[in-house]
């Protein structure tokens, strides 16, 4: 049955559209000044003020690639974007496979001490050392300024561990007692039957953890103090924010892009877009997955 | 239970236990020692002594840091910050969500939704980035500030009155249609029936939103609740440590900022740990205080 809308009703829609379609302009508007700067001619970038709608040039000033050619010569970005690449496999595959494994062990209902083991981990919710401490083991351990330690810390987390158990356990049990009988241990009831039945929620936990790591920069900033190891996000914190730049990057603005006040604006904007590229191509596909997890998560909390 | 049954449970579920050792280490090393390393709070502490042979100082870190002047400061900007993050944080997922449940076209509504988490995707070194190059002295929004008589011009991350809007409006523009997520998941859940029923009874859209949509979608507000309160002082260090300036530290410097670069940058382990143990704690009332509220008044709650 459709109902006629009455003229109050038509009024808050047309209001209703124009504030939805404002906010999704005001989502792009930052990201799309930074596309449309990041190949304008860099003389004129610095006399141009505002909101940028289009890329800037006229006939002395062309379009230029300029600061993309600077950003993908330029060794310590490379090499942040191969690092960030390393850390987000390692650490995602670890990920996955120590929360299945704990939430495995979790749902086996019949292990008597499986449940104090789920309070133990569930504490660490609410109580936790901090920084120091923290800092102090790693120290200790000897894994500080390694490539060990953007992997361990953050690997495992409680949250994730409590949302793949719950999957497990809405399994029927009849599934493992038969595989059982068949004479499958643990680690092939967990691989070959079980993860391949959850792989919509393992994806999911997957996907957070991928997009955490590919943008967290706050690990690295405390525990690593080698170039070599620097992921991504370090090396665009000395260059958006610290308005520093990576070894060999201003040479490169000098000798290719000539006026070295002018151009480093643009790099920053071409920065921004190399480094961000990626995840805006992607994200559209993989949303839904977030939507369920958020969902996941909630049904949880 | 009898030792019989442990007995006959470790012999039946031992190779479970061994699978869940290398967990169970994990969870040693970085969770239950750190808590042991809470220690240092009540040291000072020496590269030679380390955390065991340091020199043990009491309560002294906690009145030390009691007496500063970065006890007023710190917390005043923590509470503050997070306040203002709330007030706009909390509620802007939920209008947009309502709005976006009126949205009949669907396109258009995938479309603002895709673009509403967008933000999201971004990273905060990018999106901090952003704000500096916008926000510094020629940049586009200074300009727009400019223009609007509101500001003179100025690098406006080193201008103390803006700090906290531009901290605060920023989070709001990068989680605002994340957070709509979980209302729209709730929102898709409301029994199509109720509002059938309403408008038999003569109800407008506006009376079927302020009796059905919004009751039936307050216990999701009320978990979010509990949990943005419980978080409520957990500030993103993240992004301070990205914007704020030495010039701004008066009204930026948050507990959490103030631990890392005590701890961090000048190496006073044991201060700057009483310092977060005092967060941790404010946090934990924090939380247990908002859960037993909402479980009195609205019999929903976390735990």
């Amino acid at each position: 049955m459709k109902i006629k809308d009455t003229p109050s009703r038509i009024v808050f829609k047309v209001i209703n559209y124009i504030l939805l379609s404002l906010l999704a302009l005001i989502c792009l508007a930052p990201l799309w000044h930074v596309l449309m700067a990041s190949f304008s001619s860099p003389t004129l970038l610095v006399q141009h003020t505002g909101i940028l709608l289009w890329p800037l040039y006229d006939a002395d000033h062309p379009l230029t690639l300029g600061g993309y050619y600077i950003v993908v010569k330029n060794n310590s970005l490379i090499r942040g974007y191969a690092n960030t690449i390393y850390y987000v496999a390692v650490g995602c595959f670890c990920s996955v496979m120590l929360g299945s494994l704990a939430a495995y062990c979790m749902s086996r209902r019949k292990a008597i001490w499986m449940k104090y083991l789920i309070l133990i981990l569930t504490f660490t919710m609410f109580f936790n050392g901090g920084l120091i401490p923290t800092y102090m083991v790693n120290k200790t351990l000897g894994i500080n300024n390694t490539r060990w330690v953007m992997i361990v810390m953050g690997v495992i987390s409680v949250f994730n561990i409590i949302i793949i158990r719950t999957a497990f356990l809405s399994l029927p049990e009849s599934l493992e007692e038969s595989a059982q009988l068949d004479g499958a241990g643990h680690i092939t009831i967990l691989l070959k039957i079980i993860l391949p039945l959850t792989k919509a929620t393992i994806a999911v936990i997957a996907l957070f953890y991928s997009v955490g790591k590919w943008n967290e920069y706050l690990t690295a900033a405390i525990y690593l103090t080698d170039r070599n190891l620097f992921p991504l996000q370090i090396v665009l914190r000395e260059i958006l924010i610290a308005a520093t730049s990576p070894p060999g990057m201003e040479g490169d603005i000098n000798t290719i892009l000539g006026d070295e006040g002018n151009a480093k604006k643009l790099v920053e904007y071409s920065t921004i877009i190399f480094a961000t590229l990626p995840i805006l191509c992607i994200y559209p596909f993989i949303q839904k997955y977030f939507v369920k997890g958020v969902m996941i998560g909630s049904i949880k909390g | 239970m009898r030792i019989k049954d442990l007995k006959k449970d470790w012999i039946r579920n031992r190779t479970v236990y061994f699978l869940a050792l290398p967990v169970i280490i994990y969870f040693i090393i970085w969770h239950y020692i750190p808590m042991a390393g809470i220690v240092l709070a009540f040291e000072n502490y020496s590269a030679r002594g380390g955390v065991t042979g340091s020199e043990w100082v009491g309560i002294d870190n906690f009145l030390n840091f009691f007496s500063s002047y970065y006890l007023k400061r710190t917390l005043l900007n923590t509470i503050v910050i997070s306040v203002y993050s709330m007030i706009a944080n909390f509620p802007a997922p939920i209008i947009l969500a309502l709005l976006l449940n009126e949205v009949e076209n669907k396109y258009f509504k995938k479309v603002v939704q895709t673009i509403s988490y967008m933000p999201y995707f971004v990273s905060t070194v990018v999106i901090c980035g952003i704000i500096v190059d916008f926000f510094s002295y020629n940049g586009a929004l200074t300009d727009v500030l400019v223009n609007l008589g509101l500001v003179e011009r100025r690098d406006l991350m080193t201008y103390k009155p803006l700090f906290r809007p531009i901290y605060v409006i920023s989070g709001t523009w990068q989680m605002v249609g994340y957070g709509s997520i979980i209302y729209l998941a709730a929102l898709s859940g409301v029994d199509q029936e109720l509002y059938e029923a309403a408008r038999i009874d003569g109800a407008g859209r506006w009376k079927q939103t302020l009796h059905i949509t919004i009751p039936s979608i307050s216990p999701t507000i009320i978990i979010m609740l509990i949990l943005t309160i419980g978080n409520l002082l957990n500030v993103a260090m993240e992004k301070i440590l990205l914007l704020y300036r030495p010039v701004t530290y008066e009204v930026s410097d948050v507990i959490m900022t103030f631990v890392y670069r005590r701890g961090l940058i000048e190496g006073d382990y044991g201060y700057s740990t009483a310092v977060q143990i005092f967060n941790s704690v404010i946090n934990l009332t924090l939380l247990i205080t908002a859960n037993a509220i909402s479980r009195k008044y609205s019999e929903t709650s976390l735990f």
